[in-house]
């Protein structure tokens, strides 16, 4: 039987992603009807029952998030999509904004009439060019069709959405440097408090969700919360996009329900990723990014839920699911990952931007045979700082592969001090 | 904004109860029971930045560990500032700092004053274990005030801090990110070129070497040592109440003749005051001011006694120099009397003669270079050190200025009146000029000399006075943001005053940029207290009753605003471009 779930993407493929008609066709805005009869604090409850975490890496729970903003005094308040896709093998929100982009409009517009905005940002990364160009036209064709613009539906109410892009820097994909991004500042992470529910974009109290996590809304709105709850488990509710690639055979976004697979589906399984070319081991698979934990062929049985990976020091972070196979020398990946974020530090506060540096020329010293034993603590405490007195985010979770790989695969740290390694150290 | 100041919150710190005011800081909390957590970029008087990541605590709440300078009480648990893990990562970070850090602490100029310095001796860094990441950058030296070595800048941010927000002047900013996070002008444009004032209130700021004042100490010894040069030393009014810093005085210490008698001690061979041409420049200052309101001249009139501001205005707002007083700052006063009428009266060739000013200022090393300040026939005033170079001097010589005995300034260039001396706090030359017009217009002395309206450190501070019938409008504000403000509502056509006082740095010169480092509001306020001590005490408290001004005039400037006043004590302004 299979396990790919066909909610989220239903219409992924099918359809003329500028075209209302299509979307229409397809169960599209019947979320919006249906929440412009509501409450706005019935949808909350919805959003509530419906357990959905944050799609975007963080997996903090919207409907609290909605209901934090919903008690907070103040107009006008902003309707945010982080559209920033930064996270290295991530590509699950650029399905969504290029195949699907009226679900995420839809998932916003619901979200401005909960909050009462009249205007809703989409940041869209500024290497998603054409997706950018794109999905102004999907705006434009909902303006035309009444569900966006003025008199939404013969509401009354107003509500449009802007499309912004910065340059492509990681850093603002962290939801304040996302806002500073937006209001033509540098994309560095702002200082808290105040908090960004508080005083967000332009200093008003702002909503800021993952493109998935709004293209959940009008789902939530239509089948209940508690139906939503169902399609995932263990206190994580509803579907899940799953970017898989690395060695795999197929690189794909899978669909899947939250806790029905594990990861040895994801990675094996022939809908989802289909094995490891040329019959090789795996290694180690990387999740959620470059800021997720790595885990090993040990951990493959775990359910792809919240809750149980985390169990086993691993989360969803942005559902991303790289692969590596046993080519690939763990120093070296580790290296290429510190690499990233050396270029990527906003370089503002002292942890990452001499930290990342630090764990470079340290783990150079393992490649090179030369690391002592203490450089593997030193290393540790580094991490330990880095990953406690970061100021955003990113130099919080820089660290993070590098603590699974000490936990998990210390002998092989400690085969490179020996000057061990198939791939460092070739025997002739 | 959404604290509210008066709701009180207890929290325990390090198992102590400290009940504070929603929304306090968790650092200012923890002082105020006495526990001093450490920072790097931390600084009472500016934004927080939350960058050096030093003065980090451990909380109940939080799995993380936090920073105690920008979060509040309101979000923490229970408090602790000095377990293992605090330990740890401080002593981590400031490992990491010092990685990316010059390890010459013996050649800095900062040496001892340097937060950093402190820092690393409080953690007991002895030996990094982190490899050294330190590439040296060439010193800037492209402007005669301030020195950037860049190699030693730490990114605290606190100089863009006093920059922008405090001054708004925007010469500096944050460039690049990651390993290439710095810290300077757009475009790397040499300082001067830019909308920078040299006010220093950036090397005020600065906790470490990375900025500091051009030091021309060296020149001044070699200058008293030349036999063949007569020295004379002026210092200005906010020297005397920030000197005693450097020696372990408290603060705002009227210092006045224990500093008289070092600076002789150094060999200068007179000793004279600036408080002197202040009160010089209230008899020019004040004239030009009648003569403005009763001859429709422009107003309001702007004082120009702060270099800083002066470049402010012919940087930033060129179309408003007309508004600014024709009068040479009291600096350039002094060095223009004294390499005329003190060289006449002496029989001292200019030529020969050397003005060192102490000055508790950046900028006024700039103003002395200034093409326009040789009235005399040479440059007007040859050096300009800091209080901080004093202090040096000082230091250097093997003196103790606890220990000095009182000595008197010389005459005739060093009796002032007390007028003379407020010239160093906000609102000190307002409250000067308007003693003495009241009299020059009504004839008669002011009920009361203490014109309290124009006093403290406010941002904009407003009055009024009566002149037989004239209500005369006066406003007083100092830093460049707040000045800003005014220019902008007279530019507008919303302000009607007739006389404006600005000083470039917040509270007026006792908070310039070349004062002791690690000053504070609170120290500025002592340093102001001391200011009106020095007034109180005085024997004449209004600058047209000095006898020696009043014989300047007799015997050789003629009379205020006059032939040889216009030529000796008044200057132009230029545009100038800005990048």
């Amino acid at each position: 039987m299979s396990k790919a779930v066909s909610l989220l993407t239903k219409r992924v493929g099918k359809i003329n992603p500028q075209s209302v008609e299509d979307y229409v066709s397809m169960g599209g805005f019947e979320g919006l009807k249906k929440a412009l009869t509501m409450e706005p604090m019935a949808i909350i409850d919805e959003m509530l029952e419906a357990t959905l975490l944050g799609r975007g890496g963080a997996a903090y729970p919207a409907g609290k998030k909605w209901k934090q903003l919903y008690n907070i005094e103040g107009s006008p308040k902003y309707i945010v999509c982080n559209g920033d896709e930064g996270e290295p093998g991530t590509f699950k929100d650029k399905i969504l904004l290029r195949d699907d982009p009226m679900s995420v409009i839809e998932g916003m517009a619901i979200a401005g009439y909960v909050f009462g905005a009249n205007d809703g940002y989409i940041y869209i990364r500024g290497e998603y060019r054409l997706i950018q160009a794109a999905f102004k036209e999907s705006i434009e064709a909902c303006k035309k069709a009444g569900f966006l613009g003025e008199n939404i539906l013969g509401s009354g109410w107003n509500y449009d959405i802007h499309v912004v892009s910065g340059a492509g820097a990681y850093v603002c994909g962290e939801n304040s440097a996302l806002l500073n991004s937006i209001e033509a500042q540098t994309g560095r992470p702002r200082i808290k408090p105040p908090h960004l529910a508080e005083v967000g974009l332009f200093s008003k109290p702002t909503l800021v969700n993952n493109v998935e996590s709004f293209a959940d809304v009008p789902l939530i709105v239509n089948m209940g919360g508690k139906a939503f709850y169902e399609l995932g488990s263990e206190g994580d509710g509803g579907t899940k996009l799953v970017s898989i690639c690395g060695n795999v055979n197929n690189r794909v976004v899978a669909e899947v329900g939250l806790g029905h697979v594990t990861l040895r589906d994801l990675i094996y399984d022939e809908e989802f990723g289909g094995g490891i070319p040329e019959g090789k081991e795996l290694k180690f698979f990387h999740m959620g990014g470059q800021s997720g934990p790595i885990g090993f062929p040990e951990q493959l049985d775990t359910p792809y839920t919240a809750k149980a990976l985390k169990k086993e020091g691993l989360s969803i972070g942005s559902g991303a699911l790289v692969v590596l196979d046993e080519d690939m020398c763990i120093i070296d990946y580790l290296l290429k990952v510190c690499e990233f974020f050396i270029h990527e530090s906003c370089g503002k506060c002292v942890p990452c931007r001499e930290g990342n540096k630090q764990v470079h020329n340290i783990l150079t010293k393992f490649k090179n045979g030369v690391a002592t034993e203490a450089d593997l603590e030193l290393l540790q405490r580094l991490s330990r700082t880095m990953t406690t007195a970061s100021f955003c985010g990113l130099g919080q979770a820089a660290c993070t592969a590098l603590d699974c790989c000490i936990k998990h695969r210390r002998a092989e740290f400690e085969a490179h001090m020996r000057g061990e390694c198939p791939h460092c150290f070739p025997k002739e | 904004m959404h604290f509210d100041p008066n709701k009180m919150i207890t929290i325990k710190i390090d198992g102590i109860p400290v009940t504070v005011p929603s929304g306090t800081k968790i650092i200012d909390a923890a002082a105020k029971i006495g526990i001093k957590i450490p920072s790097l970029c931390h600084h009472p008087d500016l934004n927080v930045r939350a960058f050096c990541r030093v003065c980090l605590v451990e909380d109940t709440w939080s799995r993380r560990l936090k920073t105690a300078c920008n979060n509040v009480v309101d979000e923490c648990g229970d408090v602790f500032t000095n377990t293992p893990r605090v330990r740890e990562a401080r002593k981590t970070v400031l490992e990491l700092i010092l990685a990316n850090h010059p390890q010459d602490c013996l050649s800095c100029p900062k040496s001892g004053k340097c937060e950093l310095q402190t820092l690393a001796q409080e953690y007991n860094l002895r030996e990094n274990p982190f490899d050294s990441v330190f590439t040296r950058v060439p010193k800037q030296l492209d402007n005669p005030a301030i020195v950037r070595d860049m190699s030693k800048c730490v990114r605290c941010g606190r100089c863009v801090e006093a920059c922008q927000n405090v001054q708004g002047t925007n010469a500096i900013g944050y460039h690049h990110r990651s390993v290439d996070f710095n810290i300077g002008t757009a475009f790397n444009n040499p300082l001067n070129s830019t909308a920078c004032v040299l006010c220093g209130q950036c090397v005020a700021a600065c906790p470490v070497g990375a900025l500091n004042e051009k030091d021309d100490t060296e020149k001044v010894w070699d200058a008293i040592h030349d036999p063949n040069k007569h020295v004379v030393v002026q210092v200005a009014p906010a020297v005397r109440v920030a000197i005693g810093d450097d020696f372990g005085l408290p603060k705002g210490s009227v210092a006045t003749g224990s500093m008289v008698a070092a600076m002789r001690k150094l060999g200068f061979d007179k000793v004279f005051d600036t408080n002197f041409a202040a009160d010089l420049t209230i008899m020019e200052e004040g004239t030009e001011l009648l003569h403005r309101i009763q001859n429709g001249g422009t107003l309001p009139m702007i004082t120009s006694c702060s270099p800083g501001w002066v470049n402010y205005v012919e940087k930033t707002y060129p179309d408003m120099m007309p508004n600014l007083s024709t009068c040479k700052s009291p600096q350039q006063m002094f060095g223009a009397i004294a390499k005329t009428y003190y060289a006449e009266k002496n029989n001292i060739p200019k030529e020969n003669m050397v003005v060192v000013s102490i000055m508790p200022c950046v900028a006024k090393k700039y103003e002395c270079a200034r093409p326009e300040m040789n009235d005399s026939g040479v440059q007007d005033v040859d050096y300009v050190l800091t209080t901080r170079e004093l202090a040096k001097m000082i230091r250097t010589r093997g003196l103790d200025l606890a220990k000095m005995p009182e000595e008197e300034f010389d005459n005739p260039l060093g009796l002032a009146s007390g007028a003379g001396a407020i010239f160093g706090t906000s609102g000190g030359v307002m409250e000067a000029a308007l003693r003495s017009v009241y009299e020059m217009v009504t004839g008669k002395q002011a009920g009361d000399l203490d014109f309290v309206g124009v006093r403290g450190h406010e941002a904009i501070k407003e009055a009024s006075l009566d002149l037989n019938g004239t209500t005369v409008k006066v406003a007083v504000t100092s830093g460049l943001k707040n000045a800003k403000v005014l220019l902008d509502k007279i530019r507008a056509g919303e302000a009607d005053y007739h006389f404006i006082e600005v000083m470039c740095c917040p509270g007026g010169c006792v908070g310039g940029g070349g004062q002791p480092f690690r000053t504070t509001a609170a120290i500025k306020e002592k340093r102001m207290d001391g200011l009106y001590k020095v007034d109180m005490k005085s024997t004449y408290r209004q600058s047209h009753k000095n006898p020696e001004i009043h014989k300047l005039y007799e015997d050789f400037l003629g009379e205020p605003n006059g032939h040889k006043s216009h030529e000796l004590l008044h200057t132009h302004y230029t545009q100038r471009e800005v990048k």
